[in-house]
């Protein structure tokens, strides 16, 4: 490895920045500051956990699922889940690490997943509402992804949004489809928004106060807006969602401010958020411990492939 | 042909690929590694689509998947043995797969007939089917001592429910006895190349060959179905 002198890491950063600032796309053989690298790790391994955790509550009503229609759509969403987890992994192995390495630190819990995954799903109609809420939030957080400064990782959000707008108008229909249904599937319905609407809004992460890495993110143009200001964009885009649906959301202090232009909301329970994200929530140690041991069950499969392989001549897949 | 004959055809195929599509859907967050969580899921939505087409020539879907009693399913009993470990559901796979290819690419062939194009459909999916379970028993026959030895308890293990597959199908025309003999011939040479022994126990169990297709099964079908179909029959005459 040669040594780079101050002279080189300084004109490197230079270009770096130059990059960044002209909204052209940093790609894995460029230059990087090794802090925007960890930072970018980070935050896509996070992403693919997210979306292999995420499997679980859904997977959770697959079998359950009342129509075959539903079951079909059910079972496809899922499929594109694991397959969003591979891009992201594929993403986040261009900047020099490994799918095995980075499912290590999630399996040892060095690494986190969205902390949404780590409420239950009770009841069918919490299907729609995951659908609806936390897909429509992932949504609002992953579209301006795809123009972030590093290049797999925009290109990755552009395929995975074109499919989580499908997944998420799919969760829209069947939430609509208990509204309109008898008075038991709309209570259904409506509890599960109940549920599910307040941990929605906590997956755009703490107030921009007190996000620790916002700033950075937004200067290095991995984020282009803030917790605060995406949180607000979906809040206006579910109101009126809401209101088609004929379903409430469950904040009294919900009302439009003609003022701002925007919907005032109620206050953020965040000693909950911070319990859930510290390992607390209702089923981080149930989400954590199945995926191991899927893991750990699989061991001998992986084994028995990498020795056909080995026998076999043939490449390590 | 009388539409009560090519209802037995309808449901007996359609029965087959909604359960095996049920047992595959309980692997989804469980599987051994992330592409197997995607391929496992999209073999199960591929059955699950044969399903629906085959169940909705005879009635309604949701009617027939969710409000029929265990007696009245007509899938063999291959399909609706638990998962196991993943040699296990390979094996089941592989089994069923490779039936399933030899009956629709005669269906397919046939040219006319109520099945014909939906086998034309279908024969390409489970040629997919097939061809993934034979390359992971290769894997798995021929991996490590440890994977053959679960592989080769699984093909044991199952061989008893294969025997089923050829009992003939009121409405289906087709030489079973051909057809089964292509079947041996074919995953006799996949076990074979996989390291793998043939079984040798009988094909059937002390049942007569045929239960399932008679609404028998076995004990672990009915708390699949109770599962299946709890929340369906909570709600009579929702739609969802």
């Amino acid at each position: 490895m040669t040594a780079v002198t101050a002279d080189t890491q300084e004109a490197y950063e230079a270009v770096f920045d130059a990059a960044v600032a002209a909204d052209e796309r940093i790609e894995p053989r460029d230059w990087m500051p090794e802090a925007y690298r960890a930072t970018l790790v980070r935050q896509i391994a996070q992403h693919a956990h997210s979306e292999i955790i995420g499997m679980q509550p859904e997977a959770n009503w697959i079998t359950r699922a009342p129509s075959l229609r539903r079951k079909a759509i059910l079972m496809a969403k899922v499929q594109d889940e694991a397959g969003h987890g591979l891009y992201l992994y594929s993403a986040a192995e261009t900047l020099g690490t490994s799918r095995d390495e980075l499912l290590d630190k999630l399996h040892t819990g060095r690494q986190k997943y969205s902390s949404i995954f780590n409420y239950p799903t009770l009841t069918w109609a919490d299907v729609g509402a995951i659908g609806w809420l936390v897909d429509g939030a992932a949504i609002t957080n992953q579209v301006p992804l795809c123009r972030c400064s590093y290049g797999p990782y925009a290109r990755a959000m552009v395929r995975i949004c074109k499919e989580e707008s499908f997944h998420q108008r799919q969760g829209y229909e069947s939430l609509l489809a208990l509204s309109r249904g008898t008075p038991e599937q709309h209570a259904m319905a409506q509890d599960a928004v109940n549920r599910w609407w307040w941990p929605s809004l906590m997956m755009f992460g703490p107030p921009d106060d007190e996000s620790s890495h916002s700033a950075q993110s937004m200067a290095w143009k991995i984020k282009r807006h803030s917790n605060d200001e995406l949180r607000q964009r979906f809040v206006d885009i579910c109101v009126p969602q809401a209101e088609t649906l004929g379903l409430t959301l469950p904040d009294p202090d919900l009302r439009w401010n003609e003022e701002r232009g925007h919907y005032d909301f109620g206050r953020i329970d965040w000693t909950e958020f911070w319990e859930v994200l510290k390992g607390n929530g209702p089923c981080n140690e149930q989400r954590i411990t199945q995926r191991r041991r899927a893991h750990e069950e699989g061991a001998w499969v992986r084994e028995a492939a990498a020795a056909y392989a080995a026998k076999h001549g043939e490449a390590k897949a | 042909m009388p539409a009560a004959v090519s209802t037995a055809a309808a449901l007996a195929l359609g029965d087959d690929a909604l359960v095996l599509s049920h047992r595959l859907g309980e692997w989804a967050g469980h599987a051994p590694v992330l592409e197997e969580e995607v391929a496992l899921a999209n073999i199960a939505l591929d059955l699950l689509g044969q399903a629906r087409v085959l169940l909705s020539l005879v009635g309604d879907e949701d009617e027939l998947a969710y409000l029929r009693e265990e007696r009245a399913f007509r899938n063999v009993q291959l399909v609706e043995q638990p998962n196991g470990d993943f040699a296990h559901t390979i094996v089941r796979q592989l089994y069923f797969s490779t039936y399933q290819r030899l009956l629709y690419g005669r269906l397919a062939a046939a040219g006319e007939g109520e099945f014909t194009g939906l086998a034309a459909k279908a024969v390409k999916e489970v040629a997919y089917h097939q061809d993934h379970a034979e390359q992971w028993t290769l894997r798995l026959g021929d991996g490590t001592a440890e994977s053959h030895r679960r592989t080769q308890r699984a093909c044991t293990a199952l061989w008893r429910f294969t025997g089923e597959l050829f009992q003939p199908v009121a409405g289906l025309d087709v030489d079973w006895q051909e057809l089964e003999s292509d079947w041996l011939a074919s995953v006799t040479a996949v076990l074979e190349r996989a390291t793998l022994t043939v079984p040798d126990g009988p094909r059937t169990g002390a049942w007569s060959a045929g239960a399932g297709r008679q609404g028998l099964h076995t004990e672990s079908f009915g708390r699949m179905l109770a599962e299946m179909q709890h929340l369906h029959r909570s709600h009579p005459g929702a739609s969802w």
